[in-house]
């Protein structure tokens, strides 16, 4: 398993040369990935709106998110995003053996992300910090319009997590495949494409991270 | 259907119903497409009869005004998003964006079928939302109004949310095909105008769209858990789900128009016989459509308590859009011009098109003054200007399309005279419909009133008259479908003489994988030569 020199580029029937096929789905993807961002566009605008209204419940609000938590999370998902490229670098020189160890590295650290999600959200419905009509916490100042800080907070975080769970799925198809023998030197552009997404997840959470924990 | 024997095509290579629900080849799901959008057309047609019916009268005349609450907003979430939106792309698009650019499918054929599968679900769950409780806030699911109704909201706002998705991955597909798969020698200049008209709009699909996925989802978690981001009660901001809702829709009615000016620089072109007047100046007013359309969205808010100085700036931006338009009306009257023109089927939808869609652009610009908008905000006046701009220009052009590649798709040709007679009573039953909407709302019609003034119900019946004329030219137009189906005379490969690859290139019905050799592409589109042929009616031999 350690080399794979015989992964052949399986060139679908409508494209001329595997080079047209690997530029046609890098640029799908790339389209995806703004789509992506227009995605959240929409959320950051909102949040945008009621920071801008609400300065001084937003500052206090958030000094209810663990920013250390939040901190380990960041540093979590930028490692992850290293073990894709070096994923794709094994691929290229066709050490497979590599790429399923990062492929392997970077599930776990999906995961990982997701095991610190859980224990903030599990402290956030315990101390009642919930969106909209759920919001019991009585320790906050101004509840009628902090619980918009945490509804906020929930979207964002919360369709980020959607992605995590979808990037972990898709690593783990292309790990499978990676173990299969399925690519080598010759073919790799899905762990490109799935390094691609996952990028983008991480880029999102690098914006979410600032914008919610750490508003001065 | 004898010819489908004889020599092979795409439509005889595979057979068999599961050949057509598995099928990858862009030209199956083409038609595939176009039967559902005509279904959806059909049904939100009948519903627009029903509402024209109801207003014979002030007062009820057969529905209660809860049901006429819930007709004109199925009327016009079906037509929008199930029938126009992905109309023309969906459709005409996918089945001859490929053969245009000399491809032998779009670049991701399974996106391209979990697309129209995505469609499917989609508008089979709004159309079951309707049985649980039709939902009556109009198209535009305002806020704080669709927050509070009891009706299934969160059921049709899912629906128009999965189609969304349709709509983003078919624009992927296409940029990525207009970008990547054009055949040898074809550069950007030597590209059609259809194409240059769809890339327009996947960029909007693209871009926009997701917006729209994200507004929607808000209002369902709004109405699941009052999270308070729309509703005032708990400190949102209605205003915002405005500006949201717009920032997508208003690129939408691009999405509508852009495919539909697509259409009709190949029609004019063809039946004049003559190259396009002005090729780059049309290719990029598309192009520079689709960027002003992401700045005008204000331009449904003057009302709404937005600031004077953003209703000016958003009053500026969308007088902008009227030159890109206005550049695409004079070269096509300038492609016109000494043509070898002939008034055949298409052709009739591609002048009705010219006639109404000036109309509706120009009424346009009076809605985007800031003063007399105030007058006409949500009255029929409204209503009037984008039913000209939706129907008179998109859905001829539509109507059109259809007809000119119908013997390219079929290999059939379709009856001539019955083509005539539809297009002319579908020119005039809409105009009857339409035209006397204008005088109604400048009188001061409110749009979506069940009840109105005694003084106002000669127009009414004006309009409902033209409405059913209307219905009976789609008719017309369905039975000559269904007519040349069956007993339409075979079609040559290129029966209007047209220039680009889909007629010289491949035969009609083409072959399933489009061309037998790789075309080489070496000029311009449309180059008639000296002595172009003249087309009159369909008496002419084949290619």
């Amino acid at each position: 398993m350690a080399k794979n020199e015989e992964a052949l580029f399986p060139l679908a029937d409508h494209f001329a040369t595997p080079y047209q096929q690997v530029e046609s789905s890098k640029l799908g993807m790339w389209l995806f990935l703004a789509t992506e961002i227009l995605l959240f566009g929409g959320l950051f605008t909102a949040y945008s709106v009621y920071a801008y209204a609400h300065p001084g419940v937003f500052k206090e609000a958030h000094r209810y998110l663990d920013v250390t938590l939040g901190m380990t999370n960041t540093i979590v998902l930028l490692f992850s995003s290293l073990t894709v490229v070096l994923a794709i670098h094994a691929a290229q020189k066709d050490k497979i053996k590599w790429v399923v160890f990062n492929l392997g590295l970077t599930i776990v650290c999906a995961a990982a992300f997701l095991v610190v999600k859980y224990f903030e959200y599990a402290h956030k419905f315990h101390a009642g910090l919930l969106p909209g009509r759920y919001f019991t916490n009585a320790t906050i100042s101004n509840p009628d319009q902090a619980h918009i800080f945490f509804g906020i907070y929930f979207l964002m975080t919360g369709l980020h997590g959607i992605h995590v769970v979808i990037g972990i799925g898709l690593l783990t198809w292309i790990l499978l495949r990676a173990i299969k023998g399925d690519f080598g030197s010759q073919y790799y552009l899905p762990i490109e494409i799935s390094g691609l997404y996952w990028h983008l997840v991480d880029v999102i959470w690098i914006f979410l991270f600032p914008l919610l924990y750490l508003i001065r | 259907m004898t010819i489908y024997e004889n020599k092979p095509s795409y439509l005889n290579e595979q057979k068999g119903l599961t050949s057509w629900l598995f099928t990858l080849d862009h030209k199956r799901i083409g038609i595939m497409y176009l039967a559902s959008i005509f279904f959806f057309f059909i049904v939100g047609g009948i519903f627009a009869l029903l509402l024209r019916t109801e207003l014979l009268t002030p007062g009820k005349t057969f529905l209660e005004a809860k049901s006429y609450n819930q007709f004109f907003t199925l009327h016009g979430t079906i037509m929008v998003f199930l029938v126009i939106i992905p109309g023309i792309p969906a459709s005409l698009g996918n089945f001859v964006l490929p053969l245009q650019l000399g491809a032998k499918d779009v670049a991701f054929p399974r996106l391209n079928l979990m697309s129209y599968y995505i469609y499917v679900f989609g508008s089979l769950l709004a159309v079951f939302s309707i049985f649980l409780g039709a939902i009556d806030t109009g198209w535009t699911f305002y806020a704080p109004y669709s927050l509070q109704t009891q009706e299934k909201v969160v059921m049709m706002v899912t629906a128009a949310f999965i189609l969304g998705f349709s709509s983003i991955f078919t624009g992927i597909n296409f940029i990525s095909t207009i970008h990547k798969l054009r055949a040898p020698g074809m550069n950007w200049f030597k590209m059609p105008l259809f194409v240059w008209g769809i890339y327009a709009t996947s960029i909007i699909q693209v871009m926009a769209t997701p917006v729209l996925g994200i507004t929607l989802a808000l209002i369902v978690v709004e109405r699941l858990i009052k999270i308070g981001i729309f509703d005032p009660t708990l400190g949102g901001d209605p205003i915002l789900f405005q500006h949201f809702f717009w920032f997508y829709s208003h690129p939408a009615v691009y999405i509508m128009i852009l495919p539909g000016m697509a259409i009709i620089s190949e029609l004019i072109t063809t039946f004049s016989q003559k190259k396009i007047f002005g090729y780059r100046l049309i290719a990029f007013s598309s192009i520079a459509i689709a960027i002003i359309s992401f700045l005008v969205w204000g331009h449904h808010m003057f009302v709404s308590g937005q600031s004077a100085l953003i209703g000016m700036i958003f009053s500026a931006l969308t007088f902008l859009v009227a030159i890109p338009s206005g550049i695409k009306v004079f070269n096509w009257v300038a492609t016109l011009y000494k043509g070898s023109i002939s008034f055949a089927t298409p052709m009739l939808y591609a002048l009705s098109f010219l006639f109404l869609f000036t109309i509706g652009g120009l009424t346009g610009v009076f809605l985007a003054v800031l003063s007399v908008d105030v007058h006409l905000h949500d009255t029929y006046f409204v209503v009037a200007h984008f039913h000209y701009v939706m129907v008179g220009g998109t859905f001829m052009a539509f109507l059109g399309g259809v007809y000119y590649w119908w013997p390219k798709m079929f290999g059939k040709m379709y009856d001539e005279r019955i083509g005539q007679l539809g297009a002319w009573l579908v020119f005039l039953g809409f105009n009857l419909t339409f035209f006397v909407q204008f005088y109604l709302g400048s009188q001061g019609m409110p749009r979506r009133y069940y009840n109105y003034l005694q003084q106002f119900q000669t127009l009414h019946v004006i309009s409902t008259m033209g409405a059913y004329l209307l219905g009976l030219g789609f008719l017309v137009v369905l039975i000559n479908w269904i007519h040349a189906l069956f007993y339409g005379k075979v079609a040559p490969a290129n029966p209007f003489h047209a220039t680009t690859l889909e007629w010289t290139h491949a035969s009609s019905p083409p072959i399933a994988h489009n061309f037998v050799r790789q075309p080489i592409v070496t000029e311009e589109p449309y180059c008639y030569g000296d002595e172009p042929h003249h087309i009159h009616g369909l008496a002419h031999k084949g290619a």
